[in-house]
């Protein structure tokens, strides 16, 4: 219940007075939320959905550069030896 | 989809895990406060990956583990109503209250019925006039937002025959609450990243000064636990008790405004008992007087005086405080598994009992998965 699922804002208008949209979850689901709470939310953006409310934007800037940040990390990890315990994929 | 698989990624988490390792020098206690983190650490085997030093320590941050059993009995004695249609989330109906669940109101006729979102627990008294709609409205400050907004559409709309039994708990206040207990020992924080998507960090400074423990916004993915477990371990090892934000796409330090003005508007804070834990001063939020229509405690007063009973075998409250692991409870995977529980944290998806029966702590280590 209180897991919040990021998606893809794919459709938006306005139903009783509240800004509502189409998210679409991947894999072919796409639900109804309220985006009442993150206004600025347009189509093509990411969001975190919790209990059917928009309640932030996914950064993509931000997402970017922690995924940047952590394939520079990978570079010197990369020099590291293999340790026990890693498992396999 | 994007910004989950990325997140997933097997590699980047066995980089991160490598990271920590070298970091590392002393034995930590960390807590994440989440139920969700929890389930996600168990289900990708963090918690075997990390090196000994580091030991995860589960936290209250289960909305459905932490209601009170009084209100679990007050939620059974409307949905056995004849004029009330029970509405909740559907993890709350295996939760056993004193004597029944509200999953066997339901077998045995009462109209008790799943929702996803407190605006279709609405749209189900708009259709239904004749009864009244009660919403069961837990959570941490995440459902908050949502719950206030169901009330405000319901006065906006002129829908009288709507009412929520509100059991809301919020995160700051147990953090202090757990800090003051001595017997509870965490060295550092795993600040559970969607509340602080509404909420922001801002309330997080004071405590990790007061208390001397470093707070780490931390996401849900396994790359955003490793991160936000690296990020802690630096800032212990270096002796350093402040907050950081490992999960910067989706939470800043202010949070989302509209949304603590929407809470503030309907809700005001109040002593709030925890299921297994007891009182916590000013944890929880109840509805204003200002909307006092929509309280379902109010409209029916009768259902107020309850007594319960807690199962005697349970030590929840003990797991609940991080102060025992699920394993080390008798019951556990004896007379309490998800199928037969005796305590809220074997029900709940979120709670820590089920996710160690589920993924069987005792397991060998596994690689991270990619789901
Ligand atoms: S295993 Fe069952 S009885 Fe034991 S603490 Fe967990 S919920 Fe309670």
């Amino acid at each position: 219940m209180c897991l919040g699922i990021p998606g893809k804002v794919v459709e938006i208008y306005e139903r009783d007075g509240l800004p509502m949209g189409k998210v679409d979850f991947g894999g072919g689901v796409i639900r109804e939320a309220c985006l009442a709470y993150v206004p600025e939310l347009q189509i093509g953006d990411y969001t975190l959905i919790h209990v059917g409310f928009a309640i932030s934007r996914v950064d993509e800037e931000e997402a970017q550069k922690t995924l940047a940040m952590l394939a520079e990390m990978d570079m010197l990890a990369g020099e590291l030896p293999d340790q026990p315990g890693d498992g396999e994929d | 989809m994007k910004y989950l698989t990325e997140y997933r990624d097997g590699d980047l988490t066995r980089r991160l895990l490598a990271e920590i390792r070298a970091t590392v020098k002393r034995p930590w206690r960390i807590m994440e406060v989440c139920g969700g983190q929890t389930h996600s650490i168990m289900k990708s085997g963090l918690d075997q990956l990390l090196p000994p030093e580091i030991e995860l320590v589960h936290g209250p941050g289960c909305p459905v583990c932490v209601t009170p059993v009084e209100l679990i009995d007050r939620a059974v004695a409307l949905a056995s109503r004849p004029d009330v249609i029970f509405t909740s989330y559907g993890d709350m109906l295996r939760v056993p209250g004193s004597r029944r669940d509200l999953f066997s109101v339901k077998a045995a006729g009462g109209d008790v019925r799943i929702v996803y979102s407190p605006l279709d627990a609405l749209k189900i008294a708009r259709d239904n006039p004749a009864k009244t709609v009660v919403f069961f409205a837990i959570g941490f400050e995440t459902t908050a937002p949502a719950n206030a907004m169901a009330v405000l559409q319901a006065r906006a709309q002129g829908i009288q025959n709507f009412a929520v039994l509100v059991s809301h708990v919020t995160v700051p206040p147990v953090i202090a609450g757990l800090m003051e207990e001595a017997e509870v020992q965490v060295d550092g924080f795993l600040a559970a990243g969607h509340v602080c998507s509404v909420m922001g960090y801002w309330e997080y400074p004071p405590l990790a000064e007061k208390y001397r423990v470093p707070i780490v916004v931390t996401g849900f993915e396994p790359v955003d636990l490793a991160r936000g477990i690296l990020k802690l371990v630096q800032l212990l090892e270096a002796g350093r008790a402040e907050v950081a934000n490992a999960y910067e796409r989706s939470v800043t330090l202010e949070g989302n405004r509209p949304a603590q003005a929407v809470i503030a508007q309907v809700f005001e804070r109040c002593d709030r008992k925890w299921r297994g834990i007891g009182t916590i001063p000013m944890s929880g939020y109840q509805l204003r007087e200002e909307f006092a229509l929509y309280d379902a405690e109010r409209r029916f007063p009768e259902v107020g005086q309850i007594a319960a009973e807690e199962s005697s075998l349970c030590i929840s409250g003990l797991v609940l405080q991080g102060r025992r692991k699920p394993y080390e409870c008798p019951a556990f995977g004896r007379q309490c598994t998800p199928q037969t529980p005796l305590g809220a944290t074997m029900v709940s998806s979120e709670g820590a009992c089920a996710a160690y029966y589920r993924y069987g702590r005792q397991r060998q280590a596994q690689a991270i998965q990619q789901d």
